[in-house]
């Protein structure tokens, strides 16, 4: 986050000479939502004459894309001109580039559309590099427009210039340098569709100034040719019989749940699987929601700070059943000693994340929601032909780790009010129909931990990156793609310190999100370890915003200065109310000060680097395991 | 570590070979040697590099190379299937005492000398990495001209 001295005024540049003059401004977010979003406002006039900048607005509306988050600046002003002109696009003047970035994140996440961003070059192009490789490494399908100096100038060290395809590629799944305008309707048809299918992901789309400024007739491409570009979707059916042959005669099998299964849309086809096979089930950081909590064969969140449960499973299992995982090193702990004991199918649309950590005994490329729309009626043939696998001792024994150790929390012995009491009752009253956008840190695992999802797409936060600041700007953007949902954004003190100027747009946009700020006074899962692993020498942890702090800032006023509702609560008494009131305000955002004791852990916890045989259920108590070994 | 060889069947557009090497570096790999080149298609390149690395590492590069949008084919050269040559371009000090020495051993090894200067001569050779070795290794007593 740390940014070094820039010019006062960063981003204007001269205003480029513009075409004609333009009827009275209207705000460019007066656009209606509409649900008939695949239909071009116009009619397509192949071969209209318009400038590049037109090209972009006009391919944003023949794209279907329906809002973009962004901020002019010098390089990208000429595509602003027309964009106020836009009835189907509704653009939304963000704070901070970086805040354009996650909305976009927040609300392609929330409804599985593409999300859009824009930024000027320069400072505007590098303030996006933190979202679009938040975007890489959580499959977000997003496209990232940026304006570029002038074709003549590129490679000058021009004013705001920088090379921004070279900076992101290695964080893109593709980017386009685009110079000439003729082929701009094309580049943008092929970045939707590149970050939309297959595994999705961040496309960049960095346009000359000079490609939007003259001309060349306009023409929509009917069809994308991407020679090499063939994501795979249909599994192969060897592997799938495979799968089912395995699953059906497994003795301890889990299900092993990533984000791939919400990117997929393919939660009802889990659902048939979870259902037929008995097998038990666990919902990574990132699939929180693809299968209902309330499922008794769900056993929640695996890995570092994963239920008991979860990771004893996965720790025992015969036979694992990846889909849409990667075997990331925060489920895994300890690789060589994961899963010691179980076969492994992957399932992933990625060929790349097959046995990229964990060998494989049955891989299968292919759309989640095709591999499970075939593996289901093979596993009722292979039940059919040779029975369903007895499973019951393997539940006997999960049901005895659930009951030995449910998750919880001890209360603070310092009075403060306990943060997982907070966001348990936060879940309990804003219930599994809201949805909500965490940060990154303790507040983040609670969140994961202590509220029940009933459905995909209700939890959204920074899981691969672990991106602080993630929070306001992405629930702003899930409300702005669900404007009928409550959205909840769960944030720390220390990463709504990051991003919270977005909450001005929020007020001047009428996006009334709210946010449980889960107030700790410190960079509270740093401070964790620090009192774990650095003997509580609390290095440059304290941030000096809760009880009996000069609270810099005092959240309450901030909230109030820009246009929030503020609330403070402090005692455990008033959390309901306080809930209560905020779920009642519809007309603004609203911001809840919990502050929080700061010596809260999460638990239970398995260590960086070691083995999940090592989960500590609280500080100091590891699981038995000798006894059902 | 073993050597392997891939030829990377690429669009020809700007920025492909940034693509393709900047994935190598990333992923930790280390190129020996790199080539590119037009195809019979106006619009495809060929990359051909080799790579010291086991034979796991490199299939999780191919696979990341083949997400490369730019990338449409790639395949191993098996070495027994397929036909390698170094080309090698090497300036010698020849002057009156050596000359005749230096043009034995590029006769010996059916080099050829492509261009003589009063005191050096450049001698062009093909052919794989062991024999352009030697080569070198005959010339050596010789040593290179300065310029």
């Amino acid at each position: 986050m740390a940014q070094g001295p820039t010019p006062a005024a960063a981003r204007p540049e001269a205003p480029a000479p513009t075409a004609a003059p333009k009827p009275a401004p209207t705000p460019a977010s007066v656009a209606p939502r509409t649900d008939a979003r695949r239909a071009p406002s116009r009619p397509a006039a192949a071969g209209e004459e318009m400038t590049g900048a037109q090209s972009i607005v006009r391919s944003l509306e023949e794209v279907g894309a329906e809002v973009v988050f962004g901020i002019p600046g010098g390089a990208i002003l000429p595509t602003y001109d027309p964009l106020m002109d836009s009835t189907r696009l509704r653009h939304i003047l963000v704070r901070h580039e970086q805040g354009g970035g996650h909305a976009a994140q927040g609300y392609a996440h929330a409804t599985g559309r593409v999300g859009v961003t824009m930024a000027t070059s320069g400072p505007g192009a590098t303030n996006l590099v933190t979202p679009i490789a938040d975007a890489n490494m959580d499959s977000i399908p997003l496209v990232a427009i940026t304006g570029q100096v002038a074709e003549s100038l590129i490679g000058t060290d021009g004013f705001q210039e920088a090379d921004i395809v070279g900076i992101t590629m290695p964080i893109t799944k593709h980017s386009y340098l685009v110079t000439d305008p003729a082929e701009i309707p094309r580049t943008i048809a092929e970045a939707f569709h590149i970050a939309s299918t297959g595994r999705p992901g961040p496309v960049l789309v960095d346009i000359a100034k000079s490609a939007m400024q003259s001309t060349a007739p306009f023409s929509w491409p009917q069809d994308v040719h991407l020679p090499g570009y063939h994501p795979v979707t249909k599994p192969h059916s060897k592997q799938i019989r495979e799968a089912a042959r395995l699953l059906a005669s497994s003795r301890r099998p889990v299900l092993y749940v990533g984000g791939g299964v919400v990117r997929a849309d393919a939660a009802a086809e889990l659902r048939r699987l979870v259902d037929l096979s008995g097998a038990a089930v666990v919902t990574t950081l990132m699939a929180r929601g693809a299968v209902p909590d309330t499922h008794p064969q769900n056993l929640g969140m695996p890995g570092m700070h994963g239920t008991v449960p979860a990771v004893a499973a996965l720790q025992k299992a015969d036979l694992i059943v990846s889909l849409g995982a990667r075997f990331d090193d925060r489920v895994t702990g300890k690789l060589s000693s994961f899963a010691p004991h179980a076969a492994i199918v992957h399932a992933d649309i990625d060929p790349a994340e097959i046995g990229k950590n964990r060998d494989v005994d049955v891989p299968i490329v292919g759309h989640l929601k095709e591999v499970l729309a075939d593996l289901v009626p093979e596993l009722e043939r292979e039940h059919a032909a040779h029975g369903k696998p007895d499973v019951e001792a393997w539940w006997h024994q999960i049901d005895d780790w659930r009951e030995t150790y449910p998750l919880g929390y001890t209360e603070p012995d310092d009075g403060h009010l306990a943060p997982q009491y907070v966001i348990s009752r936060l879940g309990e009253l804003a219930g599994p129909e809201a949805i909500y956008a965490a940060g990154v840190g303790q507040h983040q695992m609670w969140a994961a931990q202590f509220i029940r999802y009933e459905h995909p797409r209700t939890w959204i936060n920074s899981g691969g990156l672990g991106t602080m600041g993630f929070s306001i700007p992405a629930a702003m953007g899930a409300k702005v793609g669900r404007p009928d949902a409550t959205v909840w954004a769960i944030d720390g003190d220390g990463c709504f310190q990051m991003t919270n100027q977005e909450l001005a747009t929020c007020t001047i946009n009428e996006i009334p999100i709210k946010v449980a700020l889960i107030n700790n006074s410190s960079l509270g899962m740093v401070r964790q370890w620090q009192t774990l692993f650095y003997d509580m020498r609390y290095s440059n942890t304290d941030l000096h915003t809760g009880h009996g702090t000069r609270r810099v800032p005092d959240f309450v006023k901030l909230a109030d200065a820009y246009g929030c509702e503020g609330i403070r609560v402090e005692s455990a008494g008033e959390v309901d109310a306080a809930i209560k009131r905020a779920m009642e305000i519809d007309d603004r955002p609203v911001v809840v000060d919990f502050t929080v004791s700061r010596d809260a852990m999460v638990w239970p916890m398995v260590a960086a680097g070691v083995s999940n045989d090592d989960i500590q259920y609280a500080r100091g108590i590891s699981p038995a395991w000798d006894r059902e070994d | 570590m073993s050597r392997h060889t891939l030829s990377v069947l690429v669009e020809n557009k700007p920025g492909v070979l940034t693509r393709v090497a900047g994935l190598f570096a990333r992923r930790a790999f280390n190129i020996h040697s790199l080539a590119v080149g037009p195809t019979e298609h106006d619009e495809i390149s060929r990359i051909t590099v080799v790579v010291d690395v086991e034979d796991r590492p490199l299939e999780q590069v191919t696979k990341q190379l083949n997400k490369l949008v730019n990338v449409i084919k790639i395949v191993e050269l098996d070495p027994a299937a397929s036909v390698q040559r170094e080309l090698l371009l090497v300036k010698v000090r020849a002057d009156g005492a050596s000359r005749t020495g230096v043009l034995e051993v590029v006769n010996l090894f059916r080099a050829k000398v492509v261009d003589v200067v009063p005191d050096a001569v450049t001698v062009e050779a093909t052919g794989t990495a062991e024999k352009l070795d030697a080569l070198l290794g005959a010339l050596e007593p010789y040593a290179s001209a300065r310029s």
